[in-house]
């Protein structure tokens, strides 16, 4: 074919000699620097944006795919959008509602991550030949020296370690990530972006939930499954005593304090949702220290689940330091945790994540407190 | 190596139609409404290209009028035809598997009054003229069919449409716009009142195409503004773009019956070989009435967009008929007017011949075919 014929785009010809590897772009700085990082070592980077459209008021999500487009178009990489609205929804959004419908606060970024990033990203990969996913998580993986497995460790910026939400990596996924960023610090992150010329370098980052974007999660819940709303119900001590009425109890999360209306002579915090019986049971500070937890669809970084209790730091939310505590391993995925100090506001639905120094041994998601 | 099989979505320019573009780009700047030399010597090229569309499709070159393309064209068509009507809605014919740039001004018709009743495909996705006549009413006012589906290629019984329309009376839009270039078309046997058609579907320039308006149709300009053609579209002419299309309409009389056996050709390998190395495949639409040119294969179980994306990356450029519509993938509305489910329509691909196509390219395209295939049916996320 003659060289008028054929439409050469910037991506020129594909060189069956580099390495493939697919860049999951967000529109956002750390997938961009993330992709960035792969081209510079040459590989065969190609982006793809998770089209997941959340739900039906959120504009933004195709303003950040163009976003996604120009980083990609800037690197001289493919850019293809992969279209997931409709698992997302069924996946990720309606289990979200439905949690907080059930009296738990869920971590839709989990689900997200092991499903849509490391599952159905990682499938749509091979099909474009490519073995492995890169991602702009602040995370590590390396081997083991003592077992050649490999290993989820924390990010060298501990700020923006995200290891709390890839706790349910596995093996075999973690042999197919990248995470270009997990050595690098923030404003390493940012200054990088600059260098490169991104137009993303100072784009604000995004903190709320992706299909929240206004935080609001009460009204998210009403406006995802309307149909199933509880409507009204008791606020009681832990006595049972009527103190007064809630909304509804998706308002509510373990530790809250604010949004009760009541009023008594020490401060009043959620210690328990009761979903059956749609009562938000109140306490006072000291009612909200559990002892331990009990977890369940436990997951093992290592693939292997311990036969005797093990010794971890354990994580109850993002934002929580730590704390020490024992593990023991039960049938049918479950676990039991006990603290050796009492943690303030065990709140079902959120992730217990187990940490030996800045490894990831896995995690559970918290089903009660004890 | 890149293997664009992707003719129907646009096509590339042909030497001597870029040449032809720049000689006036660089020499004839004149307005082709001007009294003077720059002037005359503008609307003698435009004139020209009138007279080489005209040449192509058999009509007499006074019935050209030049637009921004065939959604302008079918525009024009349909909302400057009835808008002439002021105040009487009354009813259209088409059918269900029309493009989007007659279907959108049908329901912006529709909105307006006006009723169209849209007569359906059989599972080759072709049209019965018995049935076209059958939908016309006293209060008709026009029909519109598509030549030529895009995605499908197959190709409508226009000469019998034709002819039953006429009998009725009723003026009759043909919307060629993937016809043109690729089959021989002559107006003068075909008693069509209004077609639509575009330069870069056949190796012409981008956002040029033309309304072929027959005698003496009154219809309100869509575009209003200018004495332009003869009044029925305002705007300085784009003659560059015109020379172009005119270009591209001689290339296309010289060259149509080797160009519909080479690309049937092609076509034909290509799907012998799908057929040979992939199981569980159908091809989608007639394999008799169709465009030399045009594939459309369903590969059951595969995600036509992943396997459209991993085909990319390989080199190869084709399309799916499906769109993206807030993040969620719509299946294509022709190959569901045709009867296929949602699924089914998701696990369609279309490959369309041109220029620049060749065996060795069909045989690569071959090559990676059976593979990304396989795979894509993996990929139970997609």
């Amino acid at each position: 074919m003659s060289a008028d014929q054929q439409p050469s785009g910037a991506v020129g010809r594909a060189d069956a000699k580099r390495e493939r590897v697919v860049a999951a772009l967000s529109g956002g700085v750390d997938s961009s620097v993330a992709a960035a990082l792969l081209v510079e070592r040459d590989l065969e980077v190609i982006g793809v944006t998770l089209n997941l459209a959340g739900v039906a008021s959120r504009c933004c999500a195709l303003a950040d795919a163009d976003d996604a487009r120009r980083v990609a178009d800037h690197l001289g990489i493919r850019f293809y959008v992969a279209n997931y609205a409709e698992r997302f929804r069924a996946e990720v959004i309606r289990p979200f509602a439905e949690d907080y419908l059930s009296g738990r606060t869920p971590i839709p970024c989990v689900a997200c991550n092991s499903r849509f990033k490391f599952e159905y990203l990682l499938e749509r990969a091979r099909v474009f030949g490519a073995d492995r996913v890169a991602t702009g998580h602040y995370a590590r993986v390396d081997v083991d020296p003592d077992t050649a497995r490999l290993r989820l460790r924390r990010a060298v910026d501990r700020r923006k370690d995200q290891t709390y939400f890839l706790f349910e990596l596995g093996q075999e996924q973690l042999a197919a990530i990248e995470f270009p960023l997990g050595g690098l610090e923030k404003e390493a992150v940012r200054a990088r972006a600059r260098e490169l010329g991104l137009a993303t370098a100072d784009k604000p980052e995004s903190q709320e939930i992706c299909f929240v974007p206004d935080g609001d999660y009460a009204k998210a819940v009403e406006a995802i499954c309307p149909e199933a709303l509880p409507g009204a119900g008791e606020i009681v001590d832990r006595e049972g005593r009527v103190l007064g009425l809630h909304p509804g109890i998706h308002h509510f999360t373990v530790g809250q304090r604010k949004g009760l209306g009541l009023s008594a002579e020490r401060p009043l915090y959620v210690a328990r949702l009761d979903a059956g019986r749609n009562r938000v049971v109140v306490g006072e500070a000291e009612d909200l220290n559990a002892k331990g937890a009990r977890l369940e669809r436990v997951s093992w970084v290592s693939g292997v689940v311990p036969n005797r209790a093990v010794r971890a730091t354990v994580r109850v939310r993002h934002r929580h330091v730590g704390a020490s505590a024992s593990i023991e391993p039960r049938a049918e995925g479950q676990a039991v945790v006990s603290f050796d100090e009492p943690v303030r506001s065990v709140t079902p639905g959120q992730a217990a994540v187990f940490y030996a120094g800045d490894v990831v041994l896995g995690g559970g998601w918290i089903a009660e407190s004890l | 190596m890149r293997v664009y099989l992707d003719h129907n979505a646009t096509s590339p320019l042909r030497d001597e139609v870029v040449e032809a573009m720049l000689r006036v780009l660089r020499g004839i700047h004149g307005n082709p409404s001007s009294a003077h030399e720059e002037g005359r010597a503008a609307r003698a090229a435009v004139d020209r290209a009138r007279a080489s569309v005209a040449s192509l499709i058999g009509i007499e070159s006074g019935d050209v009028l030049f637009t921004g393309g065939a959604t302008e064209a079918n525009n024009t068509a349909l909302l400057g035809m009835l808008g002439a009507r002021a105040g009487a809605a009354g009813h259209l014919v088409s059918s269900t598997v029309e493009h989007p740039s007659v279907e959108a001004p049908l329901a912006s018709l529709e909105r307006a009054g006006w009723r169209v009743t849209r007569v359906g495909v059989d599972s080759d996705g072709l049209l019965d003229a018995a049935q076209i006549e059958a939908a016309i009413e006293a209060e008709t006012a026009l029909v519109s069919i598509l030549w030529a589906n895009n995605e499908t290629g197959v190709l409508q019984p226009i000469e019998r449409i034709a002819a039953v329309v006429r009998a009725r009376g009723i003026p009759f839009h043909v919307d060629a716009t993937q016809a043109v270039g690729k089959i021989p078309i002559d107006l003068r046997k075909i008693p069509v009142d209004l077609l639509s058609l575009s330069a870069h579907k056949f190796n012409g320039p981008k956002g040029v195409g033309c309304l072929i308006a027959r005698g003496d149709l009154v219809f309100e300009s869509v575009l209003r503004g200018g004495p332009q053609e003869r009044g029925r579209r305002g705007g300085t002419e784009n003659v560059a773009a015109i020379v172009g299309l005119g270009v591209a309409c001689e290339i296309a009389e010289r060259e149509l019956p080797e160009r519909m056996r080479d690309y049937a050709a092609l076509r034909d390998r290509l799907w012998d070989g799908i057929r040979a190395k992939v199981p569980r495949v159908r091809r989608n639409g007639s394999a008799d009435s169709v465009l030399p040119n045009t594939l459309n294969v369903e590969f059951d179980g595969a995600a036509g967009e992943l396997l459209l994306q991993a085909l990319d990356v390989e080199g190869i450029a084709v399309s799916s008929g499906a769109a993206c519509h807030s993040g969620s993938i719509e299946p294509s509305k022709v190959l569901i007017a045709m009867g296929r489910s949602p699924e089914q329509a998701r696990g369609s691909l279309r490959f369309s011949i041109g220029h620049g196509n060749d065996a060795e390219q069909i045989d690569y395209a071959l090559s990676v075919l059976p593979d990304r295939v396989e795979s894509a049916r993996q990929a139970v996320g997609a």
